[in-house]
């Protein structure tokens, strides 16, 4: 199976190392945007002071900063830790969060992978970070550590059922788990008859896209969801004994994954990566607005998940498992049955 | 009445922190340009600088005429950061015919203000006004040991010292004069 590539004939594995390699810088270019923007900026202006602005024009060089203070770092691990699985767990949190883009489009072509059930993948992927965590946890041998770990695979256990509801909702009304089906069926959709903007999920699947956002916010472990790295009580959890470069790992990890789960979102409830289909834009133009447009709705959703991050105060466990159990699932399922019921109907 | 529909917290919280970020990217308005520079509560510290407070807590200086060794504040520091040696002495008579004074002079007045916590006990305690709170507080030291400033270096802290201020009008002649 061969592609044209600006008109030149490429094997197939030629195309997938292109694929890989723009993938890959894509994803660290959006992680390093979302972190300068949200992390440094964004939070330093809602506390009403102006973040770093020494490194490079306005503080823009402080990531890369930052990243040459880890890597100069001692790589240290405790005495009784079994180093093997110590040193792998940031790997495996990291290669779930990679292959997480695997199957997001970001144009016509723009996918490494287009799997016929890629929503399911996706979600499959981004759970195996949870193995990771938990091998992080007790690798350390530091009981924070352990308690951060169980901490963190009960929270992302309980999370990801609610996450795959509120996806379901969209994969009944578009009728298929494709990602790129998902968006064609948003982008060539009518609102009572309209083409105008398409028809973009959130309209319809509004409940699931706020339970979807919040459960996102659980995954990411993010605040107030940040029990297992709880500062105040488990000093850094499952991340405590990591430094230098198995943390930095972690660090691009958590917000290259904050990045691919928004990604995903906008692709399931905002359109992804089309703009509606009766504005008639040609597919070759696509191949170049399309990464730009999922850029820009990914960015603005992460930039939700981090505004409420930094708004709120952590809840306590208890709370965490309940609100998920006792409110999140029940709500996803009623609109799981009225999705199907209005599918079948209308 | 009902009461009247409450907005969830939730939602304040959220706009609260907007709205903090919004009045500091966009202080002139929203119609401006951004500049967070002008909007920011906080100061770029080495290249500006804000004015502490006449009465804040810097540095302590010594006034060595006044002091006595008497030892009060050495004894009531917490953090044991005062270091006095001192030698009895004769000093000339006040009036001419009387009997020459015995005085301490002193050797050594050091504070160590790398265990200094700036409590200020010594400076309430001290009965003789030698101690004296100066708002200076760049005297940061590369090396630690640097920080444990002598009597000299803490009588030259002296002319950075405020005068008193009356705590309220019709005490101004209870105001305390700092020796100069």
């Amino acid at each position: 199976m061969t592609h044209t590539f600006f008109s030149l004939e490429l094997a197939y594995w030629q195309q997938t190392l292109i694929k890989l390699l723009a993938g890959v810088a894509f994803i660290l270019a959006l992680t390093g945007a979302v972190v300068y923007l949200y992390l440094f900026k964004f939070v330093s202006f809602m506390q009403s002071r102006l973040g770093p602005m020494e490194a490079g024009p306005y503080g823009s060089l402080q990531l890369l900063a930052e990243v040459g203070k880890w890597l100069q770092k001692e790589d240290i691990h405790t005495e009784n830790s079994d180093r093997l699985i110590f040193g792998l767990a940031p790997a495996v949190v990291m290669g779930s969060t990679f292959l997480m883009f695997v199957v997001i489009p970001a144009g016509p072509n723009a996918v490494i992978a287009d799997l016929p059930s890629g929503i399911y993948y996706v979600l499959a992927m981004s759970s195996i970070s949870v193995i990771g965590i938990l091998m992080a946890g007790w690798a350390s041998a530091n009981k924070y550590a352990l308690l951060g770990g169980l901490r963190a695979a009960g929270q992302l256990i309980a999370y990801e059922l609610p996450l795959v509801l509120a996806g379901l909702g969209v994969v009944i009304q578009a009728g298929s788990l494709n990602l790129q089906s998902i968006v064609a069926s948003q982008s060539s959709g009518e609102i009572f008859g309209i083409p105008a903007i398409g028809n973009p999920f959130i309209i319809t699947q509004i409940v699931g896209f706020v339970v979807f956002m919040i459960a996102v916010q659980a995954e990411l472990t993010q605040t107030p969801f940040d029990m297992p790295i709880a500062e105040s009580e488990l000093v850094a959890g499952y991340q405590v004994e990591y430094t230098g470069i198995r943390f930095l790992v972690y660090f691009i990890a958590e917000f290259a994954t904050a990045v691919g789960f928004a990604a995903v979102a906008s692709t399931l409830f905002l359109g992804g990566w089309a703009l509606p289909e009766s504005w008639g834009i040609s597919d070759d133009a696509m191949h170049v607005i399309g990464p730009i447009v999922i850029a820009i709705k990914a960015v603005l959703l992460v930039g939700v998940v981090f505004w409420v991050r930094f708004s709120f105060p952590r809840f306590r466990e208890d709370q965490l498992q309940r609100l998920a159990w006792k409110f999140l699932i029940p709500i996803t399922l009623i609109n799981l049955v009225v999705t199907a019921v209005l599918k079948v109907v209308l | 009445m009902a009461p009247k529909p409450k907005m969830p917290g939730v939602l304040k919280g959220l706009g609260v922190t907007f709205r903090t970020a919004m009045d500091t990217m966009f202080p002139d308005g929203p119609l401006h340009p951004p500049s967070p520079s002008k909007g920011a509560a906080t100061v770029q510290y080495p290249r500006e600088k804000e004015t502490p407070s006449p009465r804040a807590r810097g540095v302590i200086s010594l006034e060595e005429d006044n002091c006595t060794a008497c030892m009060l504040c050495a004894r009531e520091c917490p953090d044991w950061c005062i270091y006095i040696e001192a030698h009895k002495t004769l000093a000339p008579p006040r009036r001419a015919g009387g009997k020459p004074r015995q005085v301490n002079a002193l050797d050594r007045f050091d504070i160590d203000y790398s265990l200094c916590m700036y409590c200020g006990i010594c400076v309430e305690v001290c009965p003789f006004e030698a101690l004296f709170w100066s708002p200076e507080y760049e005297y940061s030291e590369v090396r630690i040991q640097d920080l444990l400033h002598d009597k000299e270096r803490l009588g030259q802290w002296m002319e950075t010292v405020p005068d008193f201020e009356a705590y309220e009008s019709g005490s101004e002649s209870k105001v305390k004069k700092v020796p100069r």
